[in-house]
């Protein structure tokens, strides 16, 4: 049935669905089952914020409360994948991947590629990613660049509920390692989503809106913060094209061509810090592919180079904002 | 607001989704003369493209929309009157009127609001509207949904019990089709007829609906008051197989959009959320394995094979056949395929969605053809 369902739900809804079809989906993590203030089993609060609330009711001993050790239990769901089960697990923020990244950069990454395609790790490594959530410095990165640079891992970040459900239980049917980035503060937002299972193949990405002067290429939260403002822009009569990239690797740079090819002009927006972001790399691309169809150069729309404040008033200055994108668009059209 | 002399041209609701829509452009100047059905004007929703018809015939007095610009539902767009109708009660009229708010209850008057039937362990989505003594039951086609009758389920409504159901594998039904037949089919719309307490209806089916509703008509004539068949399967040999194969093997927009052009006489109709729609719908699990049993049961390689028309007498039952001339999925000639017994409307600037693309003249073509049965 057609009903609108938050971000939250669409994810907690395909781990469900998926739990029920394929008996070896396994879910692991931190507090997933317990969480803050739960005072045990029968109501369960599912995760810091409450992602996985009510699966312990429904499929009971397939999720396990881990111990706080990213790199043991991050190591067991990658061998328990290449074992033959499909373990999710949730890694709560990205912020702590730093202490299980040998398992995640030199084996999940790399089994398919050492044992000559015979061995296959199909573990999806959920974790929350960006900042806005007034969690400091390490609680709020955007460090999908990091894991888009590693061969072997699939890198996907849903804008939408509708997106998140498809793209999740795509992740958990594929045979490869995905980090799966979950937006803290998307959580909340609904979108129209089916009941029934379906799923979103990966790179391919989606266009959120149709323009012919700027194309803007971004993903996750800054979909939003760059429809708002081509809302903006086109009070003025800039139209703007915005393409959501939606999966990160594989990257759909075939729309992000087409699209300049008819524009002339790019906006790239990431909220992750600027060196060798997606926004660098798309720039590099659209340089290298597209060069006679630029028809002015290529803006970048980033967080700046400083790790994510603690203070609000610079927390909210460090995120791209609707007001920076459409100035980058507009030097770019009055170029 | 209450001067019956004046008529207001409202931004339409078509479908429950609909909050506003654009206005893309006026088609009559102010102070013509407008019959009832005439296209005033043309409205774009994120779903599609579509024209708002004269409910009324009048002189439009103003034109208030702007082109290009969005408005809500039941804005006011326009005013038609009889011309002994002074300015001033015009302007005092345009001056009054209110966006009526969505009251409670409303959306069952304003869009199809969906129900579901448990069908044993299958689920069949329905819309029902209106509350005539004589029942209407909408069929679409191959890979459609009840959401192609978007701009006939409101105007049928008016005089008559409308139903349209998501088939087996479509929609919002179950995926698992049990039997791909258009008798496997029938069955299926029979026990819902059947669980609705339908004993008799006008049937109207698009394409395979159509296919479907002459089997239903020939298993269950008692059930069946008349039928409209628009573009309708099983009357002819051939059907395009580079529409269906390429509707089932499509993967993506791109892909998808190609072969959905074909459904039209005017491409530009299929944007960008019609066919995400599609996409979505296809994208579900189960759907690809029914859409390809369907495809290879009824259609391999372009041959209909099921000839529901053969042993039909449409003499027994009234049958209006409805063809869009621009049809690229089954030619017009198959509407003759009944022979001298139905009578056949043949649309032109119409193709294989004529009851979306050209809306009011295949909902006046249908409302007269109850009328007489």
């Amino acid at each position: 049935m057609a009903r609108t369902l938050s971000m939250k739900d669409a994810i907690n809804e395909a781990l469900d669905q998926e739990m029920t079809r394929d008996p070896n989906v396994i879910v692991m993590g931190e507090d997933i089952v317990g969480g803050t203030g739960s005072p045990g089993e029968a109501d369960a609060w599912g995760g810091v914020l409450g992602v996985t609330k009510g699966l312990y009711a429904k499929h009971g001993d397939r999720l396990m409360d881990t111990p706080l050790s990213e790199s043991a239990y991050i190591g067991a769901a990658i061998g328990a994948a290449a074992c033959g089960m499909r373990p999710v697990a949730e890694l709560m923020f990205i912020d702590f991947m730093g202490v299980c990244l040998d398992e995640i950069f030199n084996q999940a990454a790399k089994f398919k590629y050492m044992f000559g395609g015979k061995a296959e790790t199909p573990v999806v490594i959920r974790a929350m990613v960006g900042a806005g959530f007034r969690a400091a410095a390490q609680h709020s990165q955007m460090l999908t660049p990091m894991f888009t640079h590693i061969p072997g891992l699939k890198v996907v970040c849903p804008s939408n509920a509708y997106d998140a459900k498809g793209l999740l239980i795509q992740s958990i049917r594929d045979n490869d390692p995905v980090i799966f980035c979950e937006h803290k503060n998307l959580y909340a937002s609904e979108t129209d989503v089916p009941d029934e299972s379906y799923t979103i193949p990966f790179g391919e990405a989606n266009v959120v809106r149709e323009g012919g002067h700027c194309t803007i290429v971004t993903y996750g939260a800054m979909v939003h913060k760059s429809m708002e403002a081509a809302k903006e822009l086109a009070k003025d009569g800039v139209e703007c094209e915005i393409i959501d990239l939606r999966t990160l690797s594989p990257i759909d740079m075939d729309t992000v061509l087409e699209s300049v090819e008819t524009t002339g002009r790019l906006v790239c927006v990431d909220e992750a810090n600027p060196r060798c972001s997606i926004a660098a790399d798309v720039s590099a691309s659209v340089g290298q592919e597209a060069f006679d169809a630029l028809k002015a150069p290529i803006q970048m729309v980033t967080a700046p180079h400083t790790p994510v404040p603690f203070s609000p008033a610079l927390e909210d200055l460090y995120i791209p904002s609707a007001e920076r994108i459409a100035s980058a668009v507009r030097k770019t059209v009055s170029h | 607001m209450s001067d019956e002399r004046i008529v207001a041209v409202v931004m339409p609701k078509w479908g429950l989704a609909m909050e506003e829509g654009q206005v893309n452009e006026w088609l009559v100047e102010e102070g013509s003369e407008i019959k009832v059905g005439d296209e005033i004007l043309e409205v774009e929703t994120d779903k599609i493209a579509g024209t708002v018809e004269a409910a009324d015939a009048g002189t439009l007095r103003r034109r208030l929309a702007e082109p290009g610009t969005v408005y809500p539902v039941k804005a006011l767009l326009g005013v038609l009157a009889d011309a002994s109708v002074s300015d001033t009660d015009i302007d005092a009229f345009v001056a009054d009127y209110v966006v009526p708010a969505a009251a409670e209850g409303e959306d069952e008057d304003a869009g199809p609001s969906y129900q579901f039937l448990e069908l044993g362990d299958q689920r069949l989505r329905y819309a029902q509207r209106g509350d005539g003594d004589q029942a209407v039951v909408l069929i679409h086609g191959f890979g459609g949904d009840l959401d192609n009758w978007l701009f006939n389920l409101d105007t049928l409504a008016e005089g008559y019990t409308v139903y349209a159901l998501d088939l087996p594998g479509h929609g919002q039904s179950s995926k698992r089709l049990d039997d791909p037949t258009l008798a496997g089919l029938a069955k299926t719309v029979n026990a819902f007829m059947e669980a609705l307490e339908i004993d008799r209806a006008h049937l109207v089916g698009h394409s395979m609906g159509g296919g479907l509703a002459l089997r239903l008509a020939q298993q269950h004539p008692e059930r069946v008051r008349s039928l409209g068949l628009i573009s309708c399967a099983g009357l002819g040999e051939t059907i395009d197989w580079d529409y269906i194969h390429g509707f089932v093997a499509a993967e993506n927009r791109r892909q998808l959009k190609n072969v959905m052009t074909k459904l039209f006489a005017d491409p530009s109709l299929v944007n960008r959320k019609l066919v995400d729609d599609v996409l979505r719908y296809k994208r579900l699990d189960g759907v690809s394995e029914t859409l390809t049993q369907l495809a290879d049961t009824l259609f391999a390689n372009g041959q209909q094979r099921e000839r529901p028309a053969e042993g039909f007498d449409p003499a027994k039952v009234p049958t209006l056949v409805i063809w869009g001339e621009q049809d690229q999925i089954l030619p017009v000639a198959q509407a003759e395929g009944l022979g001298q017994g139905a009578s056949v409307r043949v649309v032109p600037d119409a193709g294989h969605m004529v009851q979306m693309e050209a809306a009011s003249t295949v909902n006046s073509a249908l409302l007269a053809h109850f009328g007489e049965h």
